[in-house]
């Protein structure tokens, strides 16, 4: 019995730590620290329902354990034949009438919480995006401002952002834990949520339906200033000249590259509705390259010289000729001087 | 000479006796050693999952070799490990357990059990034809319709011919309870792991259905060009999830109901005290199942249903948990004033019940809709679903397998490896899986071939790996314990553990016809009421008589082995149209066996009266 006991607290002792070391996870991608309104709306009921089911957990321990000490055959009770009972109508019905209540004190604003978050009556007072998921990238069209950018997108803080999501492909799930809970991306229908952050800050997401091979690094960061700041990276956004020449040799060459070796047939810069690939038009800004690399000259162009070794699967592999190291480079310089805005990840802060 | 005697015989004519077996108790063997070998399998593809995620950005297992290395561990562990050691523990019990000589129909029992081998063995082959199914063990089109290569069509024809199986071993089952009961053995004197077993096959016959209607569907848009899923030509890929989960849901119960019926006897023998509230766990076990058909859509909250049913959806899944509740009180209820004997199969009932219920609380907190937005897709959700089937399946297989061993085989498992590898086992288990629920809500998604640096998710991984090793470890000293036990395991008699139900009334193991004469009786428990109001042995309901047995039939084997060649021939006709002679060949086998057990008429044989009088009692 003792060695029973002890080997179930080690048990709970180890585990407990493991979490305390782990803490609630990295800020601004954890559920755990919601930022955000449908991510609030969902922590409310994890945190009821944990309770309420910690009740019922505790009450089953506790009953579990008393039986185990108690009536736990000890010696010279070999031959003893105890009472056979056939049931209690009493304890029977506490035991299924207690649940319901506790079924019902979850379930009810489990409902409300559902209607809430999927109410899309006034989508039209407020931003709306439209959202194309891609093995293993995502587009983003603001439509009413004739935006077009990808992996990074900019969102005012405080507001409502409705987004409208189809797929391009296979099924993905738009998830930025922090923020709200996900939703799947269907290539049949526009799934319609809305997202809002409390505070600035570039939150992680990440797909959450699994898509293929490089499901696990198709992350994307959303980016959530200030109302001013937002308004200016629109206004910034909208006034790119997509021909403008670069100021030194290095990216000149890189355009010239650029356009030569047909990257301009799948990747648009400046406003343009085709999304083959990912559009470019603030490539400097970005706040990851292929969604996961640090924005660093060397990781472009590891991934413009071999993107297969980079992300197993991705749709870039073999569509284009095999660039050389140098065309690669300046591809690279010119591709990471496109920075439109002033405002980038680093506004948003962290 | 006893008719029972196993002879010396060499191993052709002990592989002929397996292959051809009609027997209900040789299949329970057949089924527990299919299952078992599975069982290692999926397991070993389970520690090069945790190995590939002991740290972040890994890289011992490609992207595609892991998605391979997932959807295999998934399939395997549900369709071709959990399902048949539990349908063999269906097998070796029910029928004496009911009091009956062997199932319904003995020929079509070897045939499921055939038909789900080589069902397995064609979805495990594609690992050495090009590639296992890639696609996640659920298949979600269109991902599965794009997948390239062979793999999926492994899975769609895999299962297509193990799911037969399955099919035809519930309703099996199902005419063996309706049918075959004892003198007296009325529906409410059932043991609770008949009950399960009776409820099990009626989910069977139920759910199975529309995962073959699926995977049809599924097999004829990947090689014959229909587009049932395909978007861009009019198809809809949410309805192979709906298929999917209408299946799949009560796929969960299929699993778990066996598990509460035998936790249901263990309890009751082991507290040496009747079923606390039999009637009400006989009516939570038909809820439970009938519940099992309301809720598929709870897996489907993200799909974007909308809030009418994700709400339904929501307060049927928390629903489930009220006559779940009632299970386990009355299990606790059953041991309180009881006299509890803890040994090995107690000890893996014991540890079901808090595992099982951190799993039953994590589900209800998965049905609340909004909160799952944040589980769904993640290390939550693996947590959860790895708490209530190993926690609740594998640890009832277990369970079931420390209390039955002696009357399967004669012979009883090693109490002090049982009590070692129990505890091994459990530790690893909350080491692996605990976790996860954080990990999940910390941000990672399931089937993620990696992790990125720097995300808060190192430390939980790393632990997850390391319970992993010690679940192997604790799998391993079973496996050393069974070996043991074969070779110098003792022979504790027909009765060991004071049991209550029906089957302690027969030798261990027990003759090839259970029962000289089938037994009256006389209440719940029946030979409980025997040992304490009786004369401690079931009285006969019939005198002595011939006994009808049925013949062994290779029949069963040859229509696998056929619809086995037809598969491959299926899977790769695609590539070339001389394969179509392989699918001609297997049908043709699997046909003319099917004609042959037609037109011959097969009456079985007696044993006579005189054959058994001459053994002596």
């Amino acid at each position: 019995m003792k060695g029973w006991m002890g080997k179930f607290k080690s048990l709970f002792l180890l585990t407990s730590l493991a979490i305390i070391l782990a803490g609630c996870g990295r800020e601004n991608l954890t559920a755990l620290v919601p930022k955000g309104y449908g991510a609030e709306s969902s922590m409310n009921l994890i945190i009821l329902s944990t309770i309420v089911m910690t009740f019922v957990l505790v009450i089953v321990i506790i009953v579990y354990v008393i039986a185990l000490i108690r009536f736990r055959r000890k010696k010279g009770q070999e031959n003893f034949i105890p009472k056979q009972v056939e049931g209690n109508k009493t304890l029977e019905t506490v035991w299924t009438v207690i649940p319901i209540i506790l079924v019902l004190i979850l379930a009810v604003p489990t409902v409300a919480a559902t209607f809430d978050l999927a109410d899309d009556t006034n989508a039209s007072e407020h931003i709306n995006i439209d959202i194309t998921g891609n093995q293993y990238w995502w587009h983003f069209d603001y439509a009413n401002e004739e935006i077009q950018t990808s992996q990074d997108i900019y969102i005012p803080t405080g507001e409502k952002v409705y987004l409208n999501m189809l797929s391009s492909d296979v099924i993905h799930s738009f998830w930025v834990p922090s923020i709200s809970g996900k939703m799947d991306v269907n290539p049949e229908n526009v799934n319609t949520m809305y997202i809002e952050a409390y505070e600035e800050g570039v939150y992680w997401g990440k797909c959450a339906e699994f898509c293929g091979p490089s499901h696990s690094l198709m992350d994307f960061k959303v980016i959530a200033v200030s109302p001013e700041e937002y308004e200016q990276w629109v206004g910034d956004m909208q006034s790119v000249d997509p021909e403008a020449e670069p100021q030194d040799a290095v990216a000149q060459d890189g355009k010239a590259a650029f356009e030569e070796n047909s990257c301009m047939g799948c990747h648009a810069i400046g406003s343009s509705p085709a999304a083959v690939g990912p559009n470019l038009t603030n490539f400097g800004d970005r706040s990851k390259i292929a969604g996961f690399l640090d924005p660093t000259k060397e990781n472009l162009v590891d991934w413009l010289m071999d993107p297969e070794a980079i992300k197993p699967g991705n749709k870039m592999t073999g569509n284009y000729p095999d660039l050389s190291e140098e065309e690669a480079n300046s591809i690279a310089e010119y591709l990471l001087q496109l920075q439109p805005s002033e405002i980038t990840p680093e506004s948003a802060g962290n | 000479m006893s008719i029972a005697a196993t002879q010396k015989r060499g191993f052709g004519s002990f592989l002929w006796d397996y292959l051809t077996t009609v027997d209900h108790k040789k299949i329970a063997h057949l089924y527990l050693f299919g299952g078992g070998f599975f069982f290692l399998l999926g397991g070993l593809e389970a520690m090069f999952i945790r190995i590939q995620l002991i740290k972040p950005e890994n890289d011992f297992l490609s992207a595609g070799l892991y998605n391979e290395m997932i959807t295999m561990h998934g399939t395997t562990m549900i369709f071709l490990a959990a399902m048949p050691l539990l349908l063999g523990l269906m097998n070796a019990v029910m029928p004496l357990q009911i009091g009956a000589r062997d199932v319904a129909f003995p020929f079509l029992n070897s045939l499921g059990f055939w038909l789900f081998m080589f069902g397995g063995i064609l979805l495990n082959c594609s690992w050495f034809l090009g590639g296992a199914p890639d696609a996640g063990w659920t298949s979600y089109a269109p991902l599965s319709i794009q997948s390239p290569g062979h793999g999926v069509d492994f899975y769609v024809l895999g299962l297509q011919i193990s799911g037969a199986g399955t099919l035809i071993g519930g309703i099996n089952f199902l005419v063996t309870v309706v049918t075959m009961r004892a003198p007296g053995m009325t529906y409410m004197r059932m043991p609770l792991f008949t009950w399960a077993t009776f409820i099990t096959s009626v989910l069977i016959l139920f759910a199975f259905p529309a995962l073959t209607v699926g995977l049809f569907l599924l097999m004829f848009d990947r090689m014959f060009g229909s587009a049932f899923f395909d978007v861009a030509l009019g198809g809809n890929s949410i309805i192979w999830q709906h298929l999917f989960w209408i299946f799949g849901h009560p796929e969960v119960y299929i699993l778990i109901l066996p598990a509460f019926g035998l936790f249901s006897d263990i309890f009751s023998t082991f507290s040496r005290k009747r079923l606390f509230g039999y009637t009400a766990m006989v009516f939570a076990t038909m809820l439970i199942a009938f519940l099992g058909f309301m809720v598929w859509a709870h897996h489907m909250f993200t799909v974007g249903l909308g809030p009418v049913a994700n709400s339904i959806f929501a307060i049927a899944t928390m629903a489930i948990a009220v006559p779940t509740g009632i299970k386990i009180f009355n299990w606790l209820a059953t041991m309180w004033g009881g006299s509890i004997e803890i040994n090995s199969a107690m000890l893996w009932s014991l540890g079901f019940i808090p595992t099982f219920t951190i799993g039953g609380m994590t589900g209800v907190m998965l049905g609340s809709s909004v909160a799952d937005y944040q589980y769904h897709d993640t290390y939550f959700v693996v947590a959860h679903f790895h708490y209530v089937i190993v926690g609740g399946t594998v640890f009832g297989i277990l369970a079931g397998l420390h209390y039955w061993w002696p009357k399967m085989f004669g012979r009883i498992l090693n109490e002090m490896m049982g009590k070692i590898s129990f505890w091994i086992f459990f530790i690893g288990f909350h080491l692996t899986f605990f976790v996860q629920h954080f990990l999940g809500l910390m941000g990672m998604p399931r089937r993620y071939w990696v992790f990125l640096e720097d995300q808060g998710l190192d430390m939980g991984n790393l632990v997850s790996t390391i319970g992993a090793f010690f679940m192997a470890v604790g799998v391993i000293v079973f496996l050393i314990n069974i070996i043991y036990t074969a070779v110098k395991g003792e022979k504790p008699g027909d009765d060991p553990w004071g049991g209550r139900t029906l089957e302690w009334a027969t030798a261990s193991p027990p003759v090839y016809y259970n029962f000289k004469q089938l037994p009256l009786v006389r209440g719940l428990d029946p030979l409980w009421i025997e040992k304490t109001e009786g004369k401690g042995k079931m009285t006969p309901a019939e005198p002595v008589g011939d006994i009808h047995m049925p013949n062994s039939s290779i029949l069963p084997f040859m229509m696998g082995l056929g619809f086995f060649i037809a598969g491959i021939g299926f899977i790769f006709q695609v590539d070339h149209s001389a394969w179509l002679i392989a699918v001609y060949a297997g049908m043709a086998t699997a046909i003319g066996s099917m004609l042959i057990r037609s037109l011959k008429d097969d009456h079985g044989y007696h044993i006579h009266k005189e054959e058994l009088e001459r053994e002596a009692d």
